[in-house]
């Protein structure tokens, strides 16, 4: 959204002065009057969070190199199996929708993303792909320091999931999350009940205005989900579900669940320039080559379908995990925690194939693959090429950008 | 802050949200008296009869369907299991809530391990050990058999270590990062090796064979460990007792912190879990924490259902399953930790959605409560409200919210959804 537009919207949406001065109540028809708000060039982002650190080496498999097979003895796929893109690469065999995208040239591969001195905790290296802070990482998210950038009207990042993930959180400002799409008010409360409940007060502890904006930002997310179908019900049961391995994004709902609300949204122009969904179960210690198939499966047909709803539309998706996994397999045909690893790039103005330099697999930084790109070079590019803003102020100074692939 | 309001923060955090009698009681007793009382060691409760395990006492042979069926009336027993602590939970003291705080910290899902009788078993144990030293604590926990399916254990061999367990052993359990290094955790994890689950006792035995007795290089000493020398290694540690009072203090008093001065004051009651709590709420930072902590959803329900005198033990089963969806909504179920790190704090519960749940929420649970929401009537019907909800005061808007209820029970829903009452 360029600067215009996003006045526009502000100013329609009452963001500018109420929010300012503490949030005074809305109507509703305040709010309504927003829909539709959307400068039709402005590009969205959806950024898919692959929680527990997905196996690289098993997603973008370098087939033809022989130090592959020889460091994971009993974790190859047949070669027959595996779904190649060219002489060295193939996809994993789960993959079927990626690996046609990728034949039509829309899906783009960025090989040897990291950062310096890797971290291989789970929460640690999560902590520093979501604040993009690899030195220290602070408490504030790089798309929640965008919405800082962009005005802070929570209904520009959302996620699906319960508890707000890290990245979409500014430092004076927090996406929104909606979970299932269902935002219907209990019975009896009135919008203007609501209103009094966020009004922040002040002198209350931070805390407590937090507690108190999220009713603020709730009256303006309700609206502009008011145009979105709930989802489908929750499945209360357990059963047929895959066990999770640690350190998921267990709370998440199933990814075709949280696309289809995302494709919803887009498709009713939501003013939401970002969207942030995600998948767990990556953590893969143990027998990980089948399970892993299966966990890409989930990933591979909701995806690929999204991108072609979304062909046309100025979706980019941009895919990630915290780390990879270690070159050699464990002993039980698992991987333990690693480093760098891939990112898919796919959606309008994306350039297709592979890009960034592979690492090698023989020479290795304590027994894990050393980084080619930084990821900050690929958070700069989204920054720049889908949301129109500037990489630099909003990754504390960072000034590499990964060019060729974002148009 | 007055006697009353000190009393009444002691016990918000202390236990699951205290009833209007209890805080007079406390007032009557005195801060020191209440919270010695409050950390005199409790019986633990009689564990709920499961039955068996059906998946562990499947024969060889058993086809699919009867694995589909098996599998299912584990996941009954797991749901029982959750419901039966929940209405435990509601119970009066400090006792639960520290077992909360434990399994969080010793973050374990069933997802992974499925077996009701395995997630039960480490919850005695956490009972058991997590009043005292930690010491015997971290010992029975490398012994516990959910504990070792959850982190991998049983797939920790000789020939091929896995360094799930002894990875999130040092990082998350005992030392925190910074403590240990990558080859610590290699090293930790080949003192780790050889622990099996019998799936059948769900007991968990070393075999030998499996076992790594060669010598490592592990936290800057060169030997031989077991899992108890391994522990005590991790106890005695420079980096144990602050980062375990760090723990603490996250979820009893407030993020950040404590001060470098806190931290020093409370880790000099030495390695005892209630000797650590007294200190930390007695220290003198942690009156200033009051108001600035975001509940926890498990603390919201369990403490509003505690204040509206809900009998969780005696409603229809339908009922606390109702209970339990609230928690999924709010995305904290007990049992099921999102990962291995526990449970968010602090903001990031605060949000749209959650806000929206507990909306819900509230609407539920004051209909669960008939009897407590009509005797909010007359005048002074908001402070009633607050005395009930031991809240220490509402803000402007808030009052104004409370003031268009149109009934008792539409009051008390607003009270139960209000900022305040997200936050102690």
């Amino acid at each position: 959204m360029d600067t215009i537009t996003r006045r526009r919207f502000l100013i329609a949406s009452g963001v500018a002065g109420a929010l300012a001065t503490g949030a005074a109540a809305y109507s509703l028809d305040d709010i309504l009057a927003t829909s539709g708000e959307r400068d039709d060039t402005a590009k969205t982002l959806v950024l898919v969070t692959l929680y527990g650190g997905n196996d690289g080496l098993n997603t973008v498999i370098p087939y033809a190199d022989p130090a592959y097979a020889a460091a994971r003895p009993g974790m190859t796929y047949e070669p027959e199996t595996i779904l190649r893109l060219d002489d060295e690469f193939g996809l994993n065999p789960g993959l079927t929708g990626l690996h046609r995208l990728y034949q039509d040239q829309r899906l783009a591969i960025v090989h040897g993303v990291g950062y310096p001195r890797p971290n291989r905790s789970h929460f640690q290296s999560m902590d520093i792909w979501q604040t993009a802070q690899p030195d220290r990482p602070g408490t504030t998210g790089w798309l929640g320091r965008w919405l800082d950038t962009a005005g802070g009207d929570p209904r520009l990042a959302i996620s699906f999931e319960p508890a707000l993930p890290p990245l979409l959180a500014g430092s004076g400002s927090a996406g929104a999350t909606v979970p299932n799409g269902k935002l219907a008010l209990p019975g009896g409360l009135t919008t203007a009940t609501l209103g009094n409940l966020a009004t922040a007060e002040p002198g209350v502890s931070p805390a407590l205005a937090r507690a108190a904006a999220c009713f603020a930002d709730l009256m303006r997310v309700q609206d502009m989900m008011r145009e979105v179908e709930a989802g489908a019900a929750d499945d209360e049961t357990d059963d047929g579900e895959p066990p999770a391995a640690t350190a998921t994004g267990g709370a998440a709902p199933p990814l075709d669940k949280q696309l289809a609300l995302v494709a919803k949204c887009i498709e009713a122009g939501a003013a939401t320039r970002v969207y942030s969904v995600s998948l767990g179960g990556f953590d893969l210690h143990a027998d990980g080559r089948d399970s892993q198939k299966d966990l890409l499966t989930r990933l591979d047909g909701p995806l690929a379908a999204f991108a072609d709803r979304m062909a046309g539309k100025g979706v980019v998706i941009a895919v990630y995990s915290e780390f990879g996994r270690r070159v050699h397999a464990n002993a039980s045909d698992g991987t333990d925690h690693g480093t760098a690893s891939h990112m898919f790039l796919l959606g309008d103005g994306v350039a297709g194939g592979r890009h960034g330099e592979p690492p090698s697999l023989t020479d290795l930084d304590d027994g894990d693959l050393k980084y080619t790109v930084d990821f900050r070079d690929v958070y700069a590019g989204l920054l720049a090429d889908v949301l129109a803003s500037d990489p630099e102020q909003i990754l504390d100074g960072w000034t590499g950008r990964l060019t060729g692939i974002l148009t | 802050m007055t006697d009353r309001r000190a009393l009444a923060h002691l016990l918000r955090r202390l236990t699951f949200g205290p009833t209007p009698a209890e805080v007079d009681e406390a007032v009557r007793a005195g801060y020191d008296a209440t919270l010695d009382r409050l950390l005199r060691p409790a019986p633990p409760p009689a564990p709920p009869e499961l039955g068996p395990d059906p998946v562990a006492r499947l024969a060889d042979g058993a086809d699919r369907e009867q694995r589909r069926e098996a599998r299912r009336a584990q996941n009954d027993q797991m749901a029982e299991l959750t419901r039966w602590w929940l209405a435990r939970m509601t119970g009066p003291g400090a006792a639960e809530k520290l077992t909360f705080f434990w399994h969080g910290h010793w973050a374990t899902s069933a997802r992974k391990v499925r077996s009701a009788q395995l997630m039960l078993k480490q919850q005695q144990t956490l009972r058991r050990y997590g009043t005292g030293d930690t010491g015997p604590l971290v010992r029975a926990m490398l012994r516990d058999p959910a504990l070792i399916i959850w982190l991998d254990g049983q797939k920790n061999t000789r020939r091929a270590p896995n360094e799930n367990l002894a990875r999130e052993l040092m990082e998350l359990f005992t030392l925190g990062l910074g403590a240990y290094t990558e080859d610590d955790v290699k090293a930790g994890a080949r003192v780790l090796t050889g622990w099996q689950i019998d799936r059948a006792t769900g007991a968990a035995a070393l075999v030998a064979k499996r076992h790594d007795t060669r010598p490592v290089r592990l936290l800057g000493r060169t030997g031989t460990w077991d899992v108890d020398s391994y522990a005590g290694l991790l106890v005695q540690h420079d980096a144990h007792l602050p980062f375990l009072a760090g723990r603490l203090w996250a979820r009893y008093a407030a993020e950040p912190g404590p001060t470098p001065a806190a931290t020093a004051r409370i880790i000099a009651a030495g390695r005892d879990t209630t000797a650590l709590l007294r200190a930390l709420f007695q220290d003198p930072e942690f009156p200033g924490t009051n108001g600035r902590q975001v509940k926890q959803p498990v603390e919201w329900l369990v403490g509003a259902l505690r204040q509206l005198d809900v009998d969780v033990a005696a409603l229809e089963t339908r009922q606390q399953q109702r209970l339990v969806a609230i928690l999924r909504e709010l995305g904290q179920l007990p049992l099921r930790p999102p990962s291995v790190g526990g449970w968010p704090a602090g903001n990031e519960w605060l949000t749209t959605s959650t806000g929206l749940a507990r909306l819900r929420a509230a609407q539920t649970l004051a209909g669960l409560a008939p009897a407590t929401a009509d005797r909010l009537t007359g005048p002074d019907r908001a402070d009633t409200l607050a005395a009930l909800l031991v809240v220490d005061t509402w803000t402007a808007g808030t009052r104004a919210a409370l003031d268009s209820a149109k009934d008792p029970r539409q009051l008390l829903a607003i009270g139960l959804g209000s900022p305040e009452y997200a936050v102690h």
